[in-house]
């Protein structure tokens, strides 16, 4: 017989402010098989979960209903308490009535009636509820990130400093990210380079550490702490472990007119590159679209020059098929293309720019050796006007709905340098608001308006028109004053909003990792568990998961590894009980689970079966590896005659709360 | 189909909501503190694909006026695969339902992600709305179980 306790919780005033508790606790202790139903202000707490386990062992209980909040949020707690007051931990059922009840609905009687209701569902659910056993299953010790950018070398150098195994795969032919594209940081204005590159060269040293540079992650399949990744390494015709990384190749190579993408475009390189000077691993690449040996078989130059010998034109993409216990997502961002914005001529004249284009104009490895130059005509521009949020904050469904996060700082400190290395400058910043929430992010901003004399003006700019005299006409409204500006400007620089990298949406399908609508990794707690993704064993480093700056960024990834070793310091991990298993008494061996069968979980067998008229009879049949079973439940729908069913969520359970429900 | 003058017609809407995705944009909107009506009931399933048709069968033999199936967005199933097994059952039983005089506005499949708290919300309101509209679904409803 079913000795099943029931605990409504108050959340303080979270549940009991729009459910009567009392009057739900009532309703369920009539329920049939509920031995005790009693409310508690907070049910999580220690005293509620001793609460519980009092109830537990006292009254005998066979099974327990919480209803409380999401059971994603505290289901496992509850489990807890259950295991240790001697009873499984399965026998616990969670009805939510905070997330699905009090907080969606303000009518008390309405809110008290369906909690009522779904406090019935739980029980119903209860009563059928079968113990369950973990299984455990061993855990890879080597880490996988995808990304080498400063999250992803963060998280990678965290990693090995705790002893383990991590591989970095970095699609870009060198590690660094976006970082390596910038001048000077802010608050503290240090090169960026400065503090990278050490951090690079170390990744590029550590024995724990494998970078796999100019290479992409294909597929990944397993679940976690046993991931197996399968990675391609792009043939760069180039083999890096001749290569010395001398350049001679790169200054030889006779195709001068290669965009360079690490200066976005606003220079030329070679076929042949090594992106910057600092680049880990220094190794040089072929551009296969570029290359006149590949296209046309006709060239040869760099392998002429190479003492090295390293050059090979024949190379293939290579796969390289890896275990991993643990996933790390650090897929960065990139700026927004500005096609939908005509109104700032980005595509017209080429001294409106962006914000990372600014960067590369003032870095003293960029195209101009760090001189500010005008990209049109290479003369000091005297006039600059800076353009926030384009693209953030936009909901007219062109750009962005959210809030890029570090244009604003980055803007003022574009702004300071400008005035301080030219103060006959005139520096003009448009902004909706300015936002500097951050350690001496105020202070900084604030120095750049009181010391510097940066022109803040509170307005949108709404055209830029380019004349034929090269100047760019810029027309604005300064919102304070009430009143048009126009501003004759020599450069315009556009602070265009950051969004998640193309390669992301890709890469979370490949983790089964959920994102959110802008494509950024969703996480699985926003507050309590902000560095790991829903799906167990991957982990989320850096802008992926959301715009964040650098000091952010790194902190994230630090993070991040915390987890990650957290998990391979396990020598074994308790594996979901709620799997699939088979009735081998129903079961025709057809197939159609197997065929549904995500995770290849799913075997025959021949079975001898004692038949009634004492004869026996070999049937193939089907059997799940609980091991590999992630318990969808997809097969329990496909078998025709019914002979699958998956623990923890089995067709009678889900019947019967249909039942409750529709009671 | 009449609607009982007296006493205002609300309508019982069982909701199948997988645990990666759509249980999670549920709590969502209730973090959001977002409103949708209380006819709504959620069952937890661990994907859209574990539906199996005879739930959604027994809920309308049981009375209930609609059922929604929430799951993953196409692509993004936790399980790699999974709501795409369901998105055809349910193309097939519902077309079914339809012939059977369940009408298609009774019965629906939404992609909700763990993000779109705003989406389920709005989801739920329209579907309650249109549910109501039609009112009481009397065709699969079978008498033996209706509480006396």
């Amino acid at each position: 017989m079913h000795r099943i306790g029931v605990f409504v919780c108050h959340c303080g005033t979270n549940i009991a402010g729009t459910v009567d508790v009392k009057a739900v606790a009532e309703a369920l202790g009539k329920e049939p098989g509920v031995v005790s139903s009693v409310e508690y202000q907070y049910m999580c707490s220690e005293a509620g979960q001793t609460l519980i386990k009092d109830a537990i062992k006292n009254l005998k209980l066979t099974g327990v209903v919480i209803c409380s909040c999401s059971p994603r949020m505290h289901e496992t707690t509850f489990r807890r308490t259950a295991a240790a007051a001697g009873i499984n931990p399965y026998m616990v059922e969670i009805a939510n009535i905070r997330e699905q009840c009090s907080w969606i609905h303000k009518d008390k009687a309405t809110a008290t009636e369906k909690a009522i209701i779904l406090g019935r569902t739980a029980i119903a659910k209860v009563t059928l509820n079968t113990p369950l056993t973990s299984m455990e299953s061993p855990v890879t010790k080597r880490a996988l990130v995808i990304g080498g950018g400063i999250a992803g070398i963060q998280t990678a150098l965290d990693i090995a400093e705790a002893g383990f195994e991590v591989d970095i795969v970095e699609k870009n032919s060198t590690i660094g990210g976006k970082m390596t594209q910038i001048d000077k940081t802010f608050p503290t204005l240090d090169c960026a380079a400065c503090i990278l590159t050490p951090k690079m060269v170390d990744c590029a040293q550590n024995e724990k550490i494998n970078i796999y540079s100019y290479s992409e992650v294909e597929s990944v399949s397993g679940f976690v702490g046993n991931f197996t990744a399968k990675i391609k390494k792009k043939a760069r015709y180039v083999d890096a472990a001749k290569c010395t990384g001398c350049g001679v190749c790169t200054e030889k190579c006779p195709m001068k007119n290669v965009p360079n993408e690490f200066n976005l475009g606003m220079n030329n390189r070679r076929a042949i590159y090594i992106p910057f000077a600092q680049a880990v691993p220094k190794v040089a690449t072929i551009d296969a679209d570029y290359c006149n040996m590949l296209k046309k078989g006709k060239c040869g130059v760099c392998a002429k020059v190479c003492t090295a010998g390293a050059i090979d034109y024949k190379q293939q993409d290579e796969y390289v098929e890896r275990e991993y216990g643990a996933i790390v997502a650090a897929t960065g961002y990139n700026p927004i293309s500005l096609e939908n914005y005509d109104e700032f001529a980005y595509s017209q004249s080429k001294d409106v720019i962006t914000s990372l284009e600014f960067e590369r104009l003032t870095n003293a490895a960029g195209p101009t050796s760090g001189q500010l130059l005008r990209p049109s005509d290479g003369q000091h521009p005297h006039t600059i006007v800076f353009v926030q949020c384009v693209g953030s904050r936009d909901t007219s469904g062109c750009g962005k709905p959210y809030c890029s996060k570090i244009c604003c700082m980055y803007t003022a400190k574009h702004a300071m340098l400008t005035r301080d290395k030219y103060p006959d400058t005139d520096v003009y910043v448009f902004y909706i608001d300015v936002r500097t929430p951050g350690k001496n992010f105020d202070e900084f901003y604030r120095r750049a308006v009181e010391e510097y004399g940066v022109h803040y003006i509170k307005g949108m700019v709404g055209k830029v028109s380019p004349r034929a005299d090269g100047k760019l006409m810029v027309q604005a409204s300064d919102l304070i004053a009430n009143e048009q500006l126009h501003i004759e400007a020599d450069l315009v620089v556009l602070a265009a909003a950051i969004e998640p990298d193309k390669s992301a949406r890709s890469v979370a399908t490949m983790l089964t990792a959920s994102m959110d609508t802008n494509d950024f990794f969703t996480e699985a707690h926003p507050k309590l568990r902000p560095v790991e993704s829903p799906t167990a064993g991957v982990f989320l480093s850096g802008v992926c998961q959301g715009p964040k700056d650098i000091p952010e960024t790194v902190a994230q990834a630090s993070a991040c590894a915390a987890k990650v070793i957290g998990l391979l310091a396990k020598d074994k991990l308790t594996c979901n009980p709620c799997v699939a298993h088979s009735n081998e008494n129903l079961c025709n061996g057809c197939s159609a689970c197997e065929k549904v069968c995500p995770y290849g979980a799913i075997t025959y067998s021949d079975k001898e079966f004692r038949m009634p008229d004492r004869t026996v009879a070999i049937r193939r049949v089907a059997l799940v590896n609980p091991a590999v079973c992630q318990g969808c439940g997809a097969c329990t729908v496909a078998c025709p005659s019914g002979a699958m069913d998956l623990f923890g969520f089995s067709n009678k359970q889900i019947m019967a709360e249909v039942d409750a429900i529709c009671k | 189909m009449q609607v009982n003058e007296n006493k205002e017609f609300r309508p019982l809407i069982v909701a199948f909501c997988c645990n990666w995705c759509s249980y999670a944009g549920a709590d969502l909107a209730g973090t959001n503190r977002m409103n949708y009506p209380a006819d709504v009931k959620i069952i937890r399933v661990p994907c859209s694909c574990r539906v199996n048709p005879m739930f959604i069968l027994r809920a309308f033999q049981r009375g209930a006026d609609g059922v929604i199936m929430c799951g993953c967005h196409p692509g993004d199933c936790h399980y790699t695969s999974g709501n795409y097994f369901a998105r055809r059952r349910m193309t097939l039983l519902f077309s079914m339902l339809d012939f059977l005089g369940i009408e298609k506005e009774r019965t629906r499949v939404e992609w909700v992600s763990a993000a779109e708290g705003a989406k389920f919300a709005a989801t739920m309101n329209e579907f309650v709305e249109t549910v109501t509209k039609l009112g009481e679904n009397k065709r699969l409803e079978d008498l033996r179980c209706k509480k006396q």
